[in-house]
């Protein structure tokens, strides 16, 4: 037994041996060949040894796709991912230099930069992808919401506004019981999603105050949001302590496949794709290791490249990759459901979303100045900045956090070693940053990037022009 | 009553049969009665597990346990191979990146990806050392000054009265805080959580091994003492000669609850410091909320459960080889 183990272990060793030999051979070839015909474009890595902090959720799969596929390999890194308790731990680790880099809260390297929360400049220039959140609530709010919803063949007519919570919420403050929700940091974006969505549905989400020192967000709610962190969620909902929340998956399917919940809307549904997670680094992380950050850019496009490859044809295989304990560690079924292009809301109603997680197609890594508009204008909306500012500060405090030029960097190396085409990208040479208007918002309002304070006037529920609390 | 002691006596009437039987059933209770007890336990956790039924599904019973714990077992050995496979790769590129760029010192790095199941148990074991030893540096000099000077005891006894009872998670941000501030290095030796986890694991079990050292140096036997008096030991030959052998037993007692109690601390401190020990599996499986992880936290509970048994029987026999005292009851 033990014998014809070593002789199987030493064969494996001998073919290994042969071939690194091998690979050896051609690669000392191919660089002879090319030698000093360039140096590589973008310079060898300062530090080489990186870990990077993730929170357990779909949306840091190019992270786990780099590191299975050897793309940061490929780019002279030896990265370490590791999962992290909450998003607080993780901004705090990136900060203080524990952590290289990490999937961040779009808002997160805003909200640091401007001193929302610990104050530190973190800067951004990959954007991980679009849209991939949902609002799931409780199965007794579902019943009763249901009544106010409009059927057709049966089903509840898709996308679900608060117009139908509202009532729900009404008889809950008329009962003296506080209607609580969860979201899962006050900069995340699922913050801004649910709050964009109760107030277009008529319902008061609440004003932060942090010139008062208030930060919980609940002056003049009507729905209380508090934080929960991502993996927490079904289980706070089914203890009863809020009766819906806003989250990345896999936690709104896990609410359907547990029985605990009813997803009501995806924030495609909310904000058609929607700018979502973005990779964070520190300033002068940033500064000290300009090779290593646009070659960790490198590595992340390519991921999201593969992810979003041949119409998500590698999707299964992320899944699986994804199942492992130490990255999402979900059921592969439950990850699938989401990662795969369809979404189930209640029980047996599956509904194809196709983009629902987009990694790479319509420019989702690209770092837009006007994404990182949108959540400053919804920052001020909400009171988290607490005093007017001009469009010029919206401008340069997403100047100063997104930086499109590390991307651009990273994507023309990548296309000047054959890895990428310029079609892939948007054309570096006009790209302002700028989007086009938009309006594909669930209340219809159009965006601007480039006039925040008009914007703003179009809310009712929300601070605007020089209101402060 | 005479009935009665005939039925006591029965098993131990001399006939030859009757005393191998007796001698059986002498040692029946010792080895019958913990394997009686653990096949009930098995039952009863069968049997519970059965009819309780989360939101991550049914409770796992002991075979689901069983059969995660080989998973855990299947990972390491795959991931080993990943490492295998990772090495080569290095060499690769190092000598890849050498032909072209040849004022490039090639390193071998560490193995980069996740720890398994076994690489964690190690992590959580250095910790715990580590921060037992800490606590043993500090709390063994200090409960013999205590236990030689009444009056430095006096000083010191509310301060140990105080912080004895604090839970290990009041600690932790403290700790995490100032080890954040004082512990900057461009490239520390040490990563920040491991330090953070050991220094509570310090903080918590400095105390049973402080007071017991003291009770032990303050309770030499008066006889001693005199000796020492009558021999005129010079205070440096009074400590080694007489304090140090007299208080012994008891210092081990010490050392002994406090490694129990470091084990149980490190856990907590782990879990929240995101140590890559046993804590954080716990955490991370826990996060993971898939159909496996409730089995998965549960073969970590009985590992933490027989590592920390394992613990305070080495701990045990340490004690009893240096007890002077071979005929006290050491359990």
């Amino acid at each position: 037994m033990t014998g014809l183990k070593a002789t199987s272990l030493l064969e494996r060793f001998r073919t290994v041996g042969a071939s690194v030999c091998a690979a050896l051979v051609v690669s000392v070839a191919t660089f002879s060949t090319s030698v000093s015909a360039q140096a590589p474009a973008v310079g060898w890595p300062e530090k080489e040894e990186l870990k990077f902090g993730f929170i357990k959720l779909t949306d840091m799969a190019p992270l786990a796709v780099a590191y299975e596929k050897g793309f940061f390999e490929d780019e002279g890194l030896y990265v370490t991912l590791e999962a992290q308790a909450n998003w607080k731990v993780l901004l705090d680790r990136v900060i203080d230099g524990q952590l290289d880099g990490a999937h961040m809260l779009a808002g997160q390297p805003l909200g640091a930069t401007i001193g929302f929360g610990t104050e530190s400049h973190v800067v951004t220039a990959f954007s991980m992808d679009l849209n991939g959140n949902g609002i799931t609530v409780s199965n007794e709010i579902w019943e009763k919401m249901k009544a106010h919803i409009p059927q057709e063949d049966g089903k509840p007519v898709h996308p679900i506004k608060a117009d139908y919570l509202k009532p729900v919420v009404d008889e809950y403050r008329n009962a003296g019981k506080p209607f609580n929700m969860g979201m899962v940091f006050p900069v995340s974006t699922h913050n801004y999603e649910l709050r964009y969505w109760l107030a277009a549905g008529g319902i008061h989400p609440g004003y932060y105050a942090p010139h008062k020192g208030d930060t919980a967000g609940q002056i003049d709610a009507q729905a209380l949001l508090s934080v929960t962190p991502p993996p927490q969620m079904p289980a706070t909902m089914e203890a009863g302590t809020i009766y819906g929340y806003c989250v990345g998956e896999p936690w709104n399917q896990q609410a359907v496949f547990k029985g605990i919940g009813v997803p009501v809307i995806t924030d495609y549904e909310i904000w058609k794709n929607n700018p979502e997670k973005v990779f964070g680094v520190s300033q002068g992380w940033a500064d000290k290791y300009p090779n290593t950050h646009i070659r960790v850019v490198k590595a992340l496009i390519r991921a999201a490249m593969w992810l979003d490859e041949n119409d998500n044809a590698n999707r299964p295989e992320a899944v699986k990759i994804l199942a492992k304990s130490t990255y999402v560690g979900a059921d592969e079924d439950v990850l699938a459901n989401s990662m795969t292009g369809t979404f189930e809301y209640e029980k047996g109603d599956k509904r194809d979303v196709p983009d629902f997680n987009v990694f790479f197609r319509y420019n989702a890594t690209y770092p837009y100045y006007s994404d990182a508009i949108w959540y400053l204008t919804q920052m001020r909306r909400w009171g988290q900045i607490s005093e007017a500012k001009s469009d010029d500060w919206y401008k340069e405090t997403a100047k100063k956090v997104y930086k499109p030029e590390v991307y651009a960097q990273a994507a023309k190396a990548l296309i000047a070693e054959g890895k990428a085409k310029a079609s892939d990208f948007p054309e570096f040479g006009t790209e302002t940053g700028y989007k086009p208007p938009q309006s594909e918002f669930i209340d219809g309002v159009t965006f601007d990037g480039s006039k925040p304070n008009a914007y703003l006037e179009r809310f009712d529920i929300g601070l605007k022009g020089d209101t402060v609390l | 009553m005479s009935k009665m002691t005939t039925i006591l006596r029965l098993p131990s009437s001399p006939s030859n049969a009757n005393s191998v039987l007796s001698r059986l059933y002498q040692s029946m209770p010792v080895l019958l009665l913990p394997v009686i007890g653990l096949l009930m336990f098995l039952a009863i956790w069968n049997g519970v597990a059965k009819s309780i039924d989360t939101s991550l599904g049914q409770f796992p019973g002991p075979a689901h346990v069983f059969e995660q714990a080989g998973t855990l077992v299947d990972e390491h050995i795959a991931q080993r191979e990943k490492a295998d496979a990772f090495y080569q790769r290095q060499e690769a590129r190092n000598a890849a990146r050498m032909a072209q760029d040849p004022t490039y010192e090639p390193k071998v790095r560490d193995f980069t990806g996740a720890p398994t199941f076994f690489d964690q148990i190690w992590t959580s074991l250095y910790t715990v050392m580590v921060g037992f030893f800490i606590a043993s540096v500090v709390a063994v000099p200090l409960g013999i000054l205590c236990g030689l000077s009444k009056s430095a005891y006096t000083a010191i006894n509310p301060l140990i009265q105080l912080f004895k009872p604090v839970s290990p998670l009041a600690w932790l941000p403290l700790v995490t805080m100032v080890v954040s501030a004082l512990y900057v290095s461009d490239d520390p030796a040490f990563s920040k959580s491991f330090v953070t986890s050991a220094f509570t694991v310090s903080l918590c079990c400095l105390w049973p091994t402080l007071i017991n050292t003291a009770v032990g140096v303050s309770n030499i036997e008066k006889d001693l003492i005199n000796v020492s008096k009558v021999l005129r030991l010079t205070p440096f030959a009074h400590l080694t000669k007489i304090v140090l052998p007299s208080s012994i037993p008891m210092i081990f007692t010490g050392l002994r609850l406090s490694l129990g109690i470091g084990w149980m601390v490190l856990i907590a401190a782990e879990m929240l410091a995101q140590n890559p020990g046993l804590g954080k599996f716990v955490w991370d499986e826990f996060q993971n909320g898939s159909s496996e992880s409730l089995a998965r936290i549960m073969v970590a509970v009985l590992t933490i459960g027989a590592i920390g048994f394992v613990l305070d029987r080495l701990m045990l026999s340490i004690q009893r080889a240096v007890s002077w005292d071979k005929s006290s009851v050491l359990r």
